[in-house]
């Protein structure tokens, strides 16, 4: 049965009624538009969905959205701030890591997840980190290039 | 043991059939200037376009047919100096959007960012056959340079009338035109305004040499990058219309299976729920995707399987059912294979055994379906869509004109998004329901109903002469398809056939098809064949080959890389393939790391050269090389479809291991410009060289020769 639940998203708070077992992906893209956040497997094999939910990334086809009420959610759409990219979504654009770009939103969001708890990560804790991102097209080398791109410009930033 | 051949449509490489019919050239062109405005247009009429469609050797059936004349590019210069360029051709992250928009702005002489491009809508764009076959940059770059020099001479046209003066003197640069004698110039929008010219033009012009490109031949970004960082940009899945309702498909449990029962009175029973039956197709559409799951559960339905082939037995299989008439496909002979097998100072017999494999793009199949007045517009992620316009035609009774088909920049699709399944899907739902329907399959769903690319067997019989040149070259290929079957090496005594299996699982085109299968059986043979003659393996490559450009990626590879190698520890090994195909050469490089404890073997460094002519985005380039490297490593070292009496027994992420982080080795990408060669496709080729590569390295780390693709889950505990 559906539920009348309250959550936040970007900062923004939403009453959204569902059944509180429907996985939060599906409660963003077709109840709040916020496509960004793509299905890959609805398994959380790939990253597709991810978000950030109180800060940290999660598979949002993983979570139930009447768990995620307590917590802020932040999504793709909530990183630009005044027209003003966010560092590591300006990285991947600088460093061209994409092609398809259907993994994107993911990928960013887990970046920014991995470099919020680690400012200056080695390749292999970005490897290891975004070891369950899958990019079809193979753009890997170019994420991590962007990753380590991106701390570089957020530290500059926070100078 | 059956197979399930008649239900579905062969498709091993669908670039042999024959494309769609013509165009209505003159119905287009009436319409063209209603929908952009006043301005100047060019039409190009390329008789050559669906000639060179067709790559793969020996189709008879295309062959001795003229083939079509094609519309195929279309280019109008606005009022505000806009330029819009128009191709069937769809944007797959390829990254085409971004090098035809370059080929436009170069010959054109206009900046880079006034170019805007709409692809693949079967009502704006010219009839396409579709985006495959790495045949966009071959065809479209010397199309759309004569478009936009047709244009670019009636813009001239345009000013020297203006000025009275003759157009000779006059210059075309940065969206003017200028007359250097009196110092006027006129913007290309000045020009156009008020105008509605059109030019139709043949497409033999000549056009500016790749080596005066000024915008072409850049490592430009990729266009609207911005809306794919921001997660703004609608795939199809993103659509949603007014009004629009979810659908779900009733799949049966395994292939071939048919109904026996069915009661759908508690889908019926729920509220907004459509449920759609008709044959063997059993759908469901309603207000929310959970409410199209649920009510897809609630249908009770009892099903009539059939055993078939499964996996264990597919290369038996496949070699047992070749048809008899297979030798009508391909077969290529030269000088008599068995004289000079017989003549051979040594002989090496193999055969090669390849797995199905899945695209899995990120993005599934998609389409979203809308119906208004008797006409169908449908938004879905497909590589043809005037063949999925042509089809809902057919199965809906309408005509061509009265359904559109568009396609948004697509999640991806490498050769599996040929169909047009789900475009069927939505349509089929939304005609019932009455409302718009989306339908996304899950990721079960497109591991399982989609298509594979096939698995194949390849049986090779060779024949060397004491110095190390070939001798004898017999070739095999069962089931897996033709493209890259035919050896680039120099050898007197040949056959090389194709033999074709029916159907055991639906499949279908993949990048490259079957030129990783073909390559990786050649190339894992020549090195074997290396070691029979105590040769280095670049040495008797080379003894072999004069083709001076596969020649040039062999030197580039091997030099990038350090060839020949000297081990410094244990378990590790390095190998070497090349190759030729659809116009493009590659040399692959591999080190190859084996522990032996653990069982683990890990490509760790690959250096790669590719050579497609000349380079129109050396940055797009190299995304797709290095893409295709770490894509094909996936193929050659651990994917494979598991199947079992018409059920996938692993259509998961988790079961079906992809390459991912932890895979990727280190990778240097030479990239070769040759400016006096027309540009060629480079979506493929890069992709078919790293299996052999890889499997070389193995042999030469642990001294186990595996025949079979993937190479680690069928060969290493033999290590």
């Amino acid at each position: 049965m559906a539920k009348l639940m309250e959550i936040e998203v970007n900062g923004k708070r939403y009453a959204v009624n569902y059944p509180p077992d429907t996985p939060l992906l599906h409660v963003l893209r077709d109840e709040l538009g916020l496509t960004g956040t793509k299905y890959g497997c609805g398994e959380g094999q790939c990253g597709a969905c991810t978000v950030l939910l109180g800060g940290a990334p999660r598979r949002s086809c993983q979570i139930p959205v009447s768990a995620v009420a307590a917590k802020p959610i932040t999504t793709i759409e909530g990183l630009e701030k005044e027209g003003k990219l966010h560092p590591v979504q300006q990285a991947f654009l600088d460093a061209g890591a994409f092609q398809c770009a259907y993994c994107t939103s993911g990928m960013v969001m887990s970046s920014v997840g991995l470099l919020q708890t680690n400012a200056n990560p080695k390749q292999e804790e970005i490897v290891q980190f975004l070891q369950g991102n899958i990019c079809r097209c193979g753009t890997y080398p170019r994420i991590i290039e962007a990753v380590k791109h991106a701390a570089k410009l957020m530290q500059g930033s926070a100078r | 043991m059956k197979t399930i051949q008649g239900k579905f449509v062969a498709e091993p490489e669908r670039f042999e059939f024959s494309a769609a019919p013509m165009h209505q050239f003159e119905l287009q062109r009436r319409d063209f200037f209603k929908i952009l405005g006043a301005g100047i247009a060019v039409f190009v009429v390329a008789k050559e376009a669906l000639a060179a469609q067709e790559t793969a050797p020996g189709s008879p059936s295309f062959h001795n047919e003229e083939p079509p004349r094609e519309i195929s590019s279309w280019l109008h210069v606005g009022e505000d100096g806009t330029v819009t360029g128009f191709t069937g051709k769809a944007e797959m992250g390829q990254n085409i959007r971004t090098s035809i928009s370059q080929t436009i702005a170069d010959e054109l002489r206009v900046p880079f960012e006034s170019v805007r491009l709409v692809m693949a809508d079967t009502t704006l764009t010219p009839f396409d056959a579709g985006t495959f076959g790495s045949r966009t940059t071959p065809t479209m770059t010397p199309q759309f340079r004569r478009v936009a020099e047709a244009a670019r001479n009636l813009l001239i046209g345009v000013a020297a009338k203006e000025w009275n003066v003759a157009p000779e003197g006059l210059v075309a640069a940065d969206a003017k035109v200028a007359d250097p004698s009196s110092n006027r110039s006129l913007t290309y929008g000045e020009l156009a305004r008020g105008k509605s010219l059109a030019q139709n033009l043949p497409a033999e012009d000549p056009v500016t040499p790749a080596t005066e490109w000024k915008v072409a031949g850049k490592p430009l970004p990729k266009v609207e990058g911005r809306a794919f960082v921001t997660g703004s940009h609608q795939y199809t899945s993103d659509i949603r219309l007014k009004g629009m309702l979810y659908g779900k498909v009733l799949r049966p449990p395994s292939f071939g299976a048919t109904l026996t029962s069915y009661d759908d009175s508690a889908a019926k029973a729920m509220s907004g729920v459509t449920v759609v039956r008709g044959g063997d197709f059993v759908g469901v559409a309603a207000p929310s995707a959970h409410e199209a799951q649920k009510a897809i559960d609630s249908i009770r339905t009892q099903w009539k399987e059939m055993p078939q082939v499964s996996s264990k037995e597919i290369f038996s299989y496949l070699i047992k059912n070749a048809e008899p008439t297979s030798n009508e496909r391909f077969r290529h002979e030269e000088g008599s294979a068995e004289q000079g097998l017989s003549s051979a100072a040594h002989r090496l017999d193999a055969t090669y055994n390849v797995a199905y494999i899945a695209h899995a793009p990120l993005e599934p199949r998609a389409a979203v379906a809308q119906w208004a007045d008797g006409k169908l517009t449908v938004w879905t992620g497909t590589q043809r869509p005037f063949a999925n316009r042509d089809e809902l035609a057919s199965i809906f009774h309408i005509p061509e004109s009265s359904v559109r088909v568009i396609v948004p920049d697509t999640g991806a699709a490498y050769g599996g998004k040929h169909t047009s399944d789900a475009a069927i899907e939505a349509a089929r739902l939304a005609h019932t329901a009455g409302k718009p329907v989306k339908v996304v399959w899950t990721r079960e769903e497109e591991f399982t109903w989609a298509y594979f690319r096939p698995a194949g067997v390849i049986e090779v019989k060779s024949g060397v002469a004491a110095d190390g040149r070939l001798t004898a070259w017999e070739f095999h290929n069962y089931h897996s398809g033709m493209s890259g079957i035919e050896t680039p090496y120099d050898v007197a005594n040949q056959l090389t056939q194709y033999h074709q299996v029916p159907l055991v699982l639906r499949s279908g085109s993949y990048r490259g098809l079957a030129a990783t299968a073909n390559h990786f059986a050649r190339e894992t043979h020549m090195d074997a064949l290396a070691r029979l003659v105590k040769m280095d393996q670049l040495e008797f490559r080379m003894k072999n080959l004069s083709d001076a450009r596969m020649r040039a990626v062999l030197e580039a590879a091997t030099k990038s890389f350090g060839w020949p190698r000297k081990k410094t520890q244990e378990g590790q090994g390095f190998g070497l393939a090349c190759g030729f195909e659809k116009g493009s050469y590659v040399a692959t490089c591999a080190e190859l790391a084996v522990d032996r404890s653990s069982g683990n073997a890990r490509v760790v460094r690959v250096a790669e050269a590719f050579e497609c002519g000349a380079i129109v985005n050396p940055d797009g380039l190299r995304n797709q090389v290095v893409g295709a490297i770490i894509q094909g490593l996936g193929g050659a070292l651990f994917e494979a479809i598991e199947f079992e009496n018409g059920r996938i027994k692993n259509p998961h992420f988790a079961t079906y291991r992809v390459p991912r982080f932890r895979d990727v080795p280190e990778i240097e990408a030479i990239l070769l410009d040759r400016k006096d060669i027309p540009s060629a496709g480079a979506g493929e080729t890069p992709i078919m060289a790293i299996a052999p590569a890889a499997g070389n390295a193995f042999f030469d780390a642990t001294g186990t020769r595996l025949n079979d693709l993937p190479l680690v889950s069928n060969g290493l505990r033999a290590a």
